[in-house]
């Protein structure tokens, strides 16, 4: 049944698919903005506890999200997987290293005997959320402001900057995304914690953390404001019916207007975020979490969305426009996109039992009470 | 393509083993202890005692420090196809992708879900859904060990794909046949039932520690039971599972069977090397002896590896030198024919990007006559078929007796538990002790024979590694080799602290 559907479909489809995975990753970054948010918001130890549990029982999933969007891209689209780890080399190590050192923080923290100390598994916490985020919107970033890389005849890759791939780190634009993330993630971390907390007798925590919301709100602003501007004014790289590549006048602009679906989906995540920071920084509401989450996705699906559709190549060559990948050149088989496609009808049966356990086990606030008499917490 | 620097192509060797044998450290606890837990709280569960659920949480809690950098090594290892061997995840990338992003989907999710549920969700959920979550670890940690190991099944026995010419890839036909490869079922089922092995062996550890000290005495016996039970039952399925690899081996890889049996003349009906010093001098196609002394069992090998009698199981010096008898091609004319298939490939590139539609379709046919023997055409010599023998040879020989010595130790563990008498036997507890350590190096020791074993491909036949890796130069690879060690061994040190001081704290409200 699939496998009638053109090769053409299908990889609009995996586009869409990994996009969504990249997109509920940025959703769940909630667990890195919560992870920056330890030092600032919880003043005693009782309160870092109650962040680092909360966090701690969410973490995996937003892991397991990148490892997924990882492999989504390996098997949909290999080029791209091998041009861009292979060849951006140190930014994705260094992205790597922060997720390696996060994965054991949790469990190891408050543990006793743990050789390094509470403060050294925060300050890798703190690390992945920072540095992690950041170098992750700076390789989105170059998306649209292009990487340095040629391909041969047979598709080896060879990178031309020095740097290989941390350059990434040295455009206004993709410092900008990445600092948008950060922000970003900051928000939906304090929205989370108001969200999955309980705190009763705690109340000055709680003003704390809507507080934080609504700052790191005020903090992301300019740098979306930076994005959005570059986005829409600056060249973007287009394919020609000939199958060649060019630099082409505000692209992105371009299109934005020809998919108007792709630019609702971007103003309505907007809106939502901010109505999320809006219910959880001005009113008493604890629902901020649902709207800044979805918000998030209808962004980053845009974002991702602009990058590939509309004849668009979304992992462009600045130094070699001809090797740049679009989603048509740099996908698998036919046969390959079919096979997973078949494999891919098995997500809402993963997302369901996701949500039926998130709710199951958040069905009651987490208390301090409860992390104290556990001697299994965190 | 160009001519790669070798010193790199080591150093990205030498950082794959590096980190897939930190990730093997804890893989194999992850994979046996979830079933372990999983046992102890379907007991809980069922008899409602207590005494059960303290036994599950404390092992839960040992668990949970294995499972956390088990994770942390694993997502090295999930982009490192593309950091180390982009030219690898080129040229498969359309076969070898699928199952690591099924892994991701069906699995790791799993894991991930219900994880939290086992650890936080005591007092959460029902009774009944906490024992379903804990089962669904340990069935999310197995089925990431299926799809993992298909694609290494794949890597040692390429099935199911065709080479492309236009994208100079091979791509996947037929979905069940990399699935189903008698290679990965062999790999899965050995590796698992080998890491149950582990798990099984890690709690006996633990507890024969305990009985030694003479502390959590009800509990360590309990746990004994029940592990040692599992361990002999997974022995009997490591004895059929072993068996089977090496008859895969006989035929899809022979050149490695031979490697780790020292076998250098092919012959009917071969012995069985049961022990052996190797011959360092010993070279390819001389007269030497492979080894320097050893014991060994007439036919035993012939008939284990092809399952009768009068067979011929070709030596290394068949595989690198042909056999005519035998109808073997010497590695000299497979790498002819090779370099033959790569120059009508680049030819044919070359025509169609000059749109010669003739000279393309000639060399493409050219092309097709040989393009078998593609793989062979990066190599140099016929000597580079051959993996470095001593390595092969010793680790499985090392694997193999191991296994005999599990076997009694699961059965006098049993024993001396059922008859009550575990603490008198001082000596088989430090046994126990011990025989953990064991176990993680013979499931290491296998790790070598698969890999090492396959040198020089990547990719059986089909892609040796010189020609998988990425052009970056070696100064990189060495520097995230070294990094790698040292953020590795940091958190191996932590983890073994924490772990040992769980272990002297012991199971709470004893
Ligand atoms: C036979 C089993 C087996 C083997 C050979 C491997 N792994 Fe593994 N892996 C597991 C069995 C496993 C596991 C038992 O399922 C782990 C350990 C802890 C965990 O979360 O799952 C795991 C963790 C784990 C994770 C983190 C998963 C998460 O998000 O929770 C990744 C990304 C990988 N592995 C990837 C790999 C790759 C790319 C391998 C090959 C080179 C590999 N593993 C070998
Ligand atoms: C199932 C997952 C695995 C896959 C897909 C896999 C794949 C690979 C690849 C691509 C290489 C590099 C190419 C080569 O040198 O042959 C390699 C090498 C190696 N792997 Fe694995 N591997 C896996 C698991 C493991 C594990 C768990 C261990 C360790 C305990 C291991 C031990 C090694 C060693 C020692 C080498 C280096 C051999 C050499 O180059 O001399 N592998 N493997
Ligand atoms: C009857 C005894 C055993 C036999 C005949 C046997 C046979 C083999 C063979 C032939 C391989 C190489 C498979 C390949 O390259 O495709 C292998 C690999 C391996 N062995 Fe064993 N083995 C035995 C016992 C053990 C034991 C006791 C352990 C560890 C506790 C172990 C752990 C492994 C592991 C982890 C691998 C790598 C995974 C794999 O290739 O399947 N084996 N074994």
């Amino acid at each position: 049944m699939i496998g009638s559907l053109s090769t053409a479909l299908l990889q609009q489809i995996w586009w869409i698919l990994a996009s969504i995975v990249g997109s509920l990753f940025l959703a769940l970054t909630f667990v890195q903005g919560g992870q920056t948010l330890l030092w600032q918001v919880a003043r005693t130890d009782i309160e870092k506890r109650l962040v680092i549990n909360s966090l701690g029982r969410k973490w995996e999933l937003t892991f397991t999200t990148l490892v997924l969007f990882g492999g989504a891209l390996f098997a949909a689209f290999p080029k791209f997987y091998s041009t861009s780890f292979g060849g951006a080399y140190w930014v994705w190590i260094l992205i790597l290293f922060t997720f390696v050192v996060q994965a054991v923080s949790y469990e190891y923290r408050a543990k006793p005997d743990n050789l390094l100390g509470a403060g050294t598994y925060e300050a890798f916490l703190f690390l992945n959320g920072s540095v992690g985020i950041l170098l992750i919107g700076a390789a989105v970033g170059t998306f649209f402001t292009g990487s340095n890389f040629t391909l041969n005849d047979f598709n080896q890759v060879t990178w031309t900057h020095p740097l290989r791939g941390v350059e990434a780190a040295f455009s206004v634009f993709n410092v900008s995304l990445g600092l948008f993330l950060v922000f970003n993630a900051r928000v939906l971390g304090s929205m989370y914690l108001v969200n999955n907390l309980d705190f009763q007798g705690i109340g000055e925590f709680e003003q704390r953390l809507r507080k934080a919301c609504l700052m790191n709100l005020v903090y992301a602003l300019p740098f979306l404001l930076i994005v959005l501007v570059s986005l829409l004014t600056m060249d973007g790289f287009g394919i020609d019916p000939a199958g060649k590549v060019s630099i082409v006048p505000a692209k992105y602009l371009g299109n934005l207007l020809a998919m108007p679906v792709v630019l609702l989906l971007l103003l309505a995540g907007l809106v939502l975020v901010i109505w999320g920071v809006v219910l959880t920084g001005l009113k008493k509401s604890t629902a901020g979490i649902w709207f800044g989450g979805l918000g998030t996705v209808l962004v980053g699906l845009a974002v991702f969305f602009t990058a590939g559709f509309n004849n668009t190549p979304f992992y462009p060559s600045k130094v070699d426009l001809q090797s740049s990948l679009s989603i048509y050149n740099a996908s698998s088989s036919h046969f390959t996109l079919t096979a997973m496609s078949y494999v891919a009808l098995t997500i809402p049966l993963v997302l369901a039992y996701i949500a039926y356990v998130w709710w199951l086990m958040d069905a009651r606030k987490l208390t301090s009470a409860e992390i104290v008499a556990d001697s299994k917490s965190y | 393509m160009e001519g790669v620097d070798l010193s790199m192509v080591n150093w990205a060797r030498y950082q794959f083993a590096l980190t897939a044998m930190y990730h093997w450290l804890f893989v194999p606890i992850t994979l046996g202890l979830s079933l372990l837990c999983a046992f102890f709280e379907s007991i809980y569960v069922r008899t409602g005692n207590e005494e059960w659920k303290r036994i599950t949480r404390f092992w839960m809690t040992l668990f949970g420090i294995n499972f956390a950098i088990g994770v942390a090594t694993g997502i090295i290892m999930e982009f490192e196809f593309g950091t180390n061997w982009s030219n690898y995840s080129w040229m498969v990338g359309d076969i070898f992708g699928a199952p690591l992003a099924i892994e991701g989907i069906v699995a790791f999710f799993l894991e991930a879900t219900f994880f939290a549920v086992m650890f936080f969700g005591w007092d959460r959920v029902s009774k009944g859904f906490h024992l379903f979550s804990t089962w669904m670890v340990a069935i999310g940690s197995n089925l990431s060990a299926l799809w993992i190991l298909v694609a290494n099944g794949w890597m040692q026995y390429p099935v199911g794909m065709a080479f492309n010419p236009d994208t100079v890839r091979f791509e996947m036909q037929n979905f069940w046949e990399v699935l189903f490869s008698p290679v990965a079922m062999a790999k899965f089922t050995h590796t698992t039932s080998t890491s149950f092995m582990v798990g099984s062996l890690f709690v006996i550890a633990v507890a024969s520690w305990y009985l030694l000290r003479g502390r959590h005495e009800e509990m360590a016996r309990k746990s004994i039971i029940v592990a040692s039970a599992f361990g002999l039952l997974s022995t009997f399925y490591v004895a059929i599972t072993g068996d089977e690899s090496a008859y895969v081996n006989a035929s899809k890889q022979p050149m490695k069977l031979a490697a780790y049996e020292g076998l250098y003349k092919g012959q009917i009906d071969a012995p069985m090397t049961v022990f052996g010093i190797v011959n360092g001098d010993k070279k390819p196609g001389d007269n030497q002896s492979p080894f320097l002394m050893d014991v060994k069992i007439p036919g035993v090998l012939g008939l284990l590896s092809t399952r009768s009698f009068g067979n011929f199981l070709p030596g290394i010096d068949d595989l690198v030198y042909g056999n005519k008898e035998q109808n073997i091609m010497s590695g000299a004319e497979k790498i002819r024919l090779g370099k033959e298939a790569l120059r009508d490939l680049t030819a044919y590139k070359k025509a169609k990007k000059a749109g010669d539609a003739g000279a393309a379709e000639t060399s493409l046919a050219a092309f097709k006559v040989n393009q078998q023997h593609l793989g062979y055409g990066f190599l140099q010599k016929p000597e580079d078929l051959v993996p470095p023998v001593g390595l092969s040879f010793y680790s499985f020989h090392l694997m193999v007796a191991l296994f005999g010595f599990f076997g009694v130790v699961f059965l006098l563990f049993l024993l001396a538990a059922r008859n009550g008498t575990l603490l008198a036997r001082r000596g088989l507890l430090r046994i126990g002790v011990l025989s953990f350590a064991l176990g993680m190096i013979g499931s290491q020791a296998g790790w070598i024979v698969a890999e090492v074993g396959r040198q020089p491909w990547a990719i059986q036949g089909m892609l040796p590694v010189s020609a998988a890796t990425t052009n970056i130069g070696a100064g990189s690879v060495q520097a995230t080799f070294f990094l790698f060690l040292a953020v590795f061994t940091l958190l191996l040190i932590a983890e073994i602290k924490i772990m040992a001081k769980q272990i002297n704290i012991g199971p709470e409200g004893a």
